[in-house]
């Protein structure tokens, strides 16, 4: 492990990475909508070999009572036992939590979002979009292409019918989730001095501290979240978010 | 009315469309996918490795442990909880004794061989998928086998015999229905699940065994060849 770590930072220095990408390069990405057609919306994120898969189902339910005209969104991350021999079976762990929480958070301050459309009746009927991400190969860097997955989910779905108080989901509709911006996760790494994005499992172990950088189409923030052991200074922070926001719009024009 | 010709136009004895696939999974030991219709498993085996806790651990022989798990958005209707049911509980169960016979685990004392499968999208027919997808990734791990599993649902609608029942015809309600999963071992002709829901009578079951094994025989063309095109994939590249 120390020698792993020991054998990437010595590649650093002569700026290279363990598979010959460039310090802000991405592994192949691949973008697939409407993959299964039991969700109401559904993508596969490829990036190398990670490999998840992103389905939104759609509910209706009472609204919160602090938010009686709203709607809501519901973010959940299942790190597979099939798609890593490190994952076990269970209840999502922190990992799988956090994951969940940094797409929800991506997506729901993004404002792309207009809760108060998916009110049905104002006191007492909303849509609930259940958005489910599930792993199926972690080869690093889950926490991009979950976030990748999401909006391209979200922006697949169109509603199910909905009649007498009742949704009939054999019947779908061609109405979609109006959203108003792509907001995209972009998670920036710090390994000794060096910034990089998508790191690959190897890197990942090796990590001193990541920033996920949440940003719109115009650039503005919308999420962030340090993570990694070691803290960073705020002329790293303000390098690691133009990278994240600059990485964010090529990883927007996959999203279609 | 009875039930003359099927929805989908397929003959009797005939099942949904198969697509199989071998490896893709690259972090498991073994792993493939089957898809049948609409039904899609994902299935991936990790070992034999270490069994933790310990006293689950068998000195003699390894064990085989299954899980089958729908994801939560894999239903045309509501979405499923994560987390595992009683439902799935018992498929994961009668998988592993469905798989067993064809495993030797003696060379492997105090080890486990995990198999997950995992469904992104369903419509009837899924624990056989399941397990046809589990017999394909445990010969891509490596794993010495007597033979293949192949599964398929058999049964009844109204006064026909048919092979692999979808969604419609497992909910059909002008007449008796009998839902009837098996799987067989196709080299010895060796049954190793059989479960049935609804009314069949002996004689009928008799035919539809029958008819199950040719479907099953057909189904292991399809898994033999999708071991084979993985190692052309390979020298391929």
């Amino acid at each position: 492990m120390n020698n792993e770590r020991e054998h990437i930072i010595r590649l650093f220095e002569s700026n290279m990475r363990l598979d010959g990408r460039k310090f802000t390069d991405y592994r192949p990405v691949k973008v697939e909508v409407n993959v299964t057609n039991t969700a109401e919306g559904s993508a596969r994120v490829i990036i190398g070999k990670t490999d998840v898969i992103a389905g939104v189902k759609m509910e209706v339910m009472e609204p919160y009572p602090d938010t009686p005209n709203e709607g809501s969104i519901m973010v959940g991350a299942e790190l597979l036992p099939l798609s890593s021999p490190e994952f076990e079976l269970g209840p999502p762990g922190s990992e799988a939590i956090e994951i969940a929480r940094v797409v929800d958070r991506g997506i729901r301050e993004s404002k792309a979002l207009d809760f108060k459309k998916l009110c049905i009746k104002e006191g007492e009927k909303i849509w609930m979009i259940v958005l489910d991400i599930c792993t199926i190969n972690d080869a690093g860097n889950l926490l991009d292409a979950s976030s990748l997955a999401a909006i391209a989910a979200l922006r697949n779905t169109t509603f199910p019918e909905y009649k007498d108080d009742k949704i009939d989901y054999k019947k779908k509709t061609n109405k979609k989730i109006e959203l108003k911006d792509v907001p995209l996760s972009v998670t920036v790494i710090k390994i000794g001095d060096k910034f990089l994005v998508d790191p690959d499992s190897d890197e990942e172990k090796a990590i001193d501290a990541r920033l996920t950088v949440a940003s719109l189409s115009d650039g503005t923030l919308c999420a962030l979240q340090k993570g990694g052991d070691y803290p960073l200074t705020s002329e790293d922070i303000a390098k690691m978010i133009d990278i994240g926001i600059e990485k964010g719009k090529e990883l927007r024009k996959l999203v279609k | 009315m009875t039930y003359k010709e099927r929805l989908d136009k397929r003959r009797f004895d005939e099942t949904r469309k198969i697509e199989a696939k071998v490896g893709v999974i690259p972090n498991a030991d073994g792993s493939s996918y089957f898809k049948i219709g609409n039904t899609w498993a994902y299935a991936a085996v990790y070992g034999p490795r270490n069994l933790h806790p310990k006293f689950l651990q068998d000195p003699s022989k390894g064990i085989l442990r299954c899980n089958y798990n729908m994801m939560p958005f894999s239903s045309s209707g509501e979405r499923v909880r994560p987390g595992g049911s009683r439902r799935s509980k018992e498929i994961s169960l009668v998988t592993e004794k469905a798989l067993l016979p064809v495993l030797d685990l003696n060379e492997y004392p105090n080890s486990v061989v995990d198999v997950f499968i995992e469904l992104p999208q369903t419509e009837a027919g899924s624990r056989c998928a399941g397990i046809c997808a589990a017999s394909m990734a445990l010969a891509d791990a490596g794993l010495a086998m007597r033979d293949l599993v192949c599964a398929v649902s058999i049964g009844r609608v109204d006064d026909k015999l048919l092979v692999d029942l979808d969604y419609l015809e497992e909910s059909y309600e002008n007449g008796p229905v009998a839902d009837i999963p098996v799987a067989m071992m196709p080299n010895s002709n060796k049954i190793t699940l059989l479960q049935m829901d609804g009314l069949v009578s002996k004689d009928d079951l008799k035919k539809l065994l029958e008819m199950g094994k040719k479907a099953c025989k057909d189904i292991y063309e399809i898994q033999k060849k999708a071991l084979k095109d993985k190692y052309k994939r390979e020298a391929d590249k």
